[in-house]
């Protein structure tokens, strides 16, 4: 939770300053353009920064929103206050057609797809004939309120950084939640968050949607402001712009768009301004000396300006310990309890030639733990993979509770209660431990991206967050609670892992290599917390190395050996079984 | 439509095709070793192209003070960075290779400006005044960020492409310029006519096509770039000096930017400015080749520099437009093609 305080003082200075006596005129238009590029900057804070997909294609989202207001008030005759929905719902719509092609786009495609329909609409803005052309649209009308007509400069001031903060607190908000946290997850790949139930591309339409947004309202603002639009400001360079002016401010920040919007408008201001009376002559020079302090800029500070500010602040003192009386209800169970809670049948999964997974058949009963272990490249997570859903089998079937789920996604694997933790911990680096752990109680929170910027989700959050914070306690986490995640050494995280995954409520838990990095009392207090969970009447799969660990542990085994079961038993059996002593030490002893 | 126009048309798209797969190919290099992707790649065209014209027309041009101011500051950072363990040898090469080379080639050039020198002269003349600019950038403004995001790579990158393509109206003013010929004379085959000038076009593509393949197939150099492609870390561990594999890269990049220039300043009138839209078609060609395929960046390049020809004739208007949307479908192909199988990435 981030305290409010500073974004009112900050509402207060930015309402003053018009009204500071002698206050240059110069200065306000300087401010009004802050104000719109900060809108957008935001956006790209939010896609680029936190979502991790960049997008050069947002001034084009700026130009629907301007010229959606200026065709309709200057043809239609329009009132400007009836076109700002309008030019809001327009840049959504098209963010989600144009979304829906291009989020899917993988890695470096999707940067370089936004570029291209970027390029292509800046186009298409100056070839239409009813958008003007090269010429645009002119004698837009000014914004007006009864018969306060915001004419000047200084009067639509209040309306773009009303508009500013209010987009920053719904987007905070938006962070600070639910949606958000899945949000937050996007960006370290897409794998952890689906198997917790986050739905991934309905998440990156959502901040590509929300992105576009802004640049409408941006775009609207900004027709009304300059009272006409032409492509020139919505083209590619527009859209690289926008870019780096949050890369600068700080992507991941979103008061780094803002700040970052203050330093690019302002410093080509003044190079604009000052700069031919050091330099008199040519007139590029601008251009030149603003290219080589982004670069200088970058070199300097390359997460950006905003945490480099930031991290001269005293350090902030830990957030509250939430409620953990609040409880959040069970995962709804589905009926008709068997015994069997996971049935593998013949599993097999081929890569090209290589078969990880050779048609391997276990079970795991009810209060019980398995354990499935093998050499190195048995084919031990490629099974996990296949039961949770990241990877589908060549053939065979894997039931849960007696019913089939072949190919289902990860987020229906999760929602019949088998949740996980990953043999590389996929945890989000830059959020708590508790953000992170309350990603797993994700299915069991319901509200939506709009109740979070409204703040309709608190007691829903609350709820979740107590969930979390019970079982970072669980696993014995409590006092790491609000420290970031990347922060804790590797054996702790994948405590963490752990925790996230017993937010699910599961009834079988699979764990990839818990024990690797613990200390032997961390060992023992994990298998002490593994056995009261079987006793509490959940199962455990896992996946281990550590041979001490397993045989104490497990109630059964299961040995795999190049993607083949070589061996099923009891901890006793299984030490002395010759297939499995061949496996590990290559000869028959 | 008669197959004359569309041989013709076929013919022109051919031609720009192999400047997009020229620069293409240095895109996809420039991005698999540094992950830089090189927005200036339009720069080192025009600067390559207009210093050469300005040259053949008996003009200074000014990239080459450029390309000593550029090395001088790139002089500095390396004595900046070695400062603690400064000694001798590192100095006199730090300073011969960033300072007295371009010294010795803005003399060079000053030599020769202003009394038109031969066509073979001036293109040596402007590679190796571009190759200069394209090395000294790389230490300068991207090898203090080598350990930063493709992100922010990218920033400086458009940073650089701001910086220079200010410098170049600065260095050649807005006017466009065009430049003679680099072979001329043309013969006809049936109804096309072929000039030596698209003939050198078709060649040195090709050349460099092979080039490039042999360079990362057969030498150790070659072989270290790919490498520090695949893996910095385990390039560096294996002793491949990742800072070298970047100059390399920024080095063939510049030089086939400027040689790209000089192949097309002939055909057309280019501005300071015109870089940027040719780059991106490159671009174009290399998103499409995946950014990781030589082979494909070109074919795709062909593909574009088509495409470009027959829509500039049926439908000029909305040339670029379906030039730029027409990755759209391309790249969900790809991704559907090969969906990501992620791991970690940092």
């Amino acid at each position: 939770m981030q305290s409010r305080l500073p974004i009112l003082i900050f509402a207060l200075v930015m309402a003053a300053i018009p009204f500071v006596p002698g206050m240059p005129p110069f200065w306000i238009v300087l401010l009004d353009n802050i104000g719109l590029t900060a809108l957008v900057a935001m956006g790209l804070v939010l896609l680029t920064g936190v979502g991790g997909l960049t997008s050069f294609g947002q001034a084009a989202f700026v130009g629907f929103g301007a010229y959606t207001t200026a065709l309709l008030t200057t043809a239609y005759g329009l009132s400007p206050w009836l076109t700002l929905p309008l030019s809001l719902v327009v840049s959504g719509l098209l963010a989600v057609l144009l979304g829906l092609v291009t989020v899917r786009l993988s890695g470096h495609y999707l940067p370089l797809g936004t570029l291209a329909w970027g390029l292509g609409l800046f186009y298409l803005f100056s070839k239409l004939e009813f958008l003007g052309r090269n010429d645009g649209i002119s004698a837009i009308p000014p914004l007006s309120i009864g018969s306060f007509r915001m004419l000047d400069p200084g009067s639509i001031y209040f309306a773009i950084w009303v508009a500013v903060i209010i987009s920053a607190v719904l987007t905070m908000n938006l962070l600070d939640s639910r949606t958000g946290r899945a949000i937050r997850a996007l960006r370290r790949g897409h794998v952890a968050a689906e198997a917790f139930g986050v739905h991934t591309p309905r998440a990156k339409l959502l901040v590509f949607i929300h992105a576009a947004v802004l640049a409408g309202l941006s775009g609207w603002l900004y027709a009304h402001l300059q009272r006409a639009v032409n492509p020139t400001p919505f083209g590619a360079q527009a859209g690289i712009e926008y870019l780096f002016i949050a890369v600068v401010g700080g992507a991941g920040y979103v008061w780094g768009g803002v700040l970052g919007a203050a330093i690019v408008v302002i410093l080509k201001e003044v190079l604009q301004s000052y700069l031919p009376l050091i330099l008199p002559g040519s007139g590029q020079v601008e251009t030149i000396v603003f290219g080589i302090m982004l670069v200088a800029l970058l070199q300097l500070a390359p997460g950006g300006v905003w945490p480099w500010l930031m991290s001269f602040l005293p350090e902030r003192t830990s957030g509250r310990k939430p409620d953990t009386s609040l409880k959040l209800d069970a995962r709804l169970r589905s009926p008709g309890q068997s015994s069997v809670l996971l049935h593998v049948e013949k599993a097999r999964k081929q890569f090209g030639g290589v078969v990880a997974v050779n048609n391997v058949s276990f079970d795991v009963q009810a209060r019980e733990i398995v354990a499935l272990i093998g050499p190195n490249g048995a084919g031990k997570s490629t099974t996990f993979n296949l039961i949770t859903g990241v990877l589908s089998a060549t053939s065979g079937s894997i039931s849960v509770l007696g019913k089939t789920v072949d190919n289902a996604p990860p987020q229906e694997i999760v929602k019949l209660g088998i949740s996980r933790t990953f043999q590389h911990v996929k945890l989000v680096p830059d959020m708590t431990v508790l953000e992170n752990v309350a990603i797993g109680a994700h299915l069991r929170g319901h509200s939506g991206p709009l109740a979070s910027m409204l703040r309709l989700d608190r007691a829903d959050e609350a709820k979740l967050l107590a969930e979390a914070a019970r079982q970072i306690e669980r696993v014995g986490l409590a006092d790491q609670m609000h420290q970031l995640a990347g922060s804790l050494s590797l054996g702790q995280q994948r405590i963490v892992e752990i925790a996230r995954a017993l937010c699910v409520d599961p009834m079988l838990l699979l764990l990839d290599e818990p024990a690797a990095g613990l200390r032997h009392m961390e060992k023992q207090q994990l298998a002490k917390l593994l056995r009261d969970l079987r006793d509490g009447g959940m199962s455990v799969l896992l996946v281990e190395h550590d041979m001490g660990f397993v045989m104490n542990l497990a109630d059964r085994i299961v040995v795999l050996d190049f993607g083949t079961k070589i061996a099923e038993g009891t901890p006793a059996t299984i030490k002395t079984n010759p297939e499995v002593i061949k496996a590990y030490l290559g000869v028959a002893a | 439509m008669n197959t004359t126009i569309m041989l013709f048309l076929l013919q022109d798209g051919i031609t720009n095709g192999a400047i997009y797969a020229l620069l293409g190919l240095a895109l996809v290099l420039v991005f698999a070793v540094t992950r830089v992707i090189l927005i200036p790649q339009g720069e080192f065209v025009t600067y390559g192209a207009l210093t050469y014209a300005s040259l053949a027309s008996g003009q200074m041009p000014g990239t080459a003070k450029l390309a000593l101011a550029m090395g001088i500051v790139a002089c500095a950072f390396d004595l900046f960075v070695a400062r603690k363990a400064l000694h001798g040898r590192l100095i006199l090469r730090s300073i011969l290779a960033n300072i007295v080379l371009p010294a010795i080639v803005l003399a060079v050039t000053l030599h020769f400006a202003g009394q038109k020198p031969p066509v073979a002269v001036c293109i040596a003349l402007s590679l190796l005044i571009v190759a200069m600019i394209g090395l000294f950038l790389y230490r300068i403004a991207f090898q203090p960020l080598a350990h930063t995001s493709v992100l922010v790579l990218l920033i400086a990158s458009v940073g650089v492409h701001l910086a220079l393509q200010g410098l170049g109206l600065l260095f050649f003013g807005a006017e466009g310029q065009r430049g003679p010929p680099v072979l001329s004379g043309a013969f006809t085959a049936g109804s096309l006519r072929f000039t030596g000038q698209s003939l050198t076009v078709y060649g040195i593509t090709i050349a460099f096509i092979v080039g490039l393949w042999l360079f990362f197939g057969l030498t150790l150099y070659g072989k270290a770039l790919r490498a520090t492609a695949v893996n910095r870390l385990g390039a560096r561990l294996a002793g491949i000096r990742t800072t070298l594999s970047g100059q390399i890269a920024f080095l063939l990049a510049s030089v086939i930017g400027a040689l790209s220039g000089i192949m097309i300043v002939p055909i057309t009138t280019l501005y300071y400015d015109s870089g940027f839209l040719i780059g991106l078609k490159g671009f174009v060609a290399a998103i499409i080749g995946g950014l990781v395929s030589y082979p494909l960046t070109a074919v795709a390049a062909l593909f574009v520099g088509i495409v470009e020809a027959f829509s500039s004739f049926y439908a000029s208007n909305y040339k670029e437009v379906i030039v730029f949307m027409l990755l759209i479908p391309v790249l969900l192909l790809r991704s559907l093609a090969a969906p990501a199988v992620e791991e970690e990435k940092d």
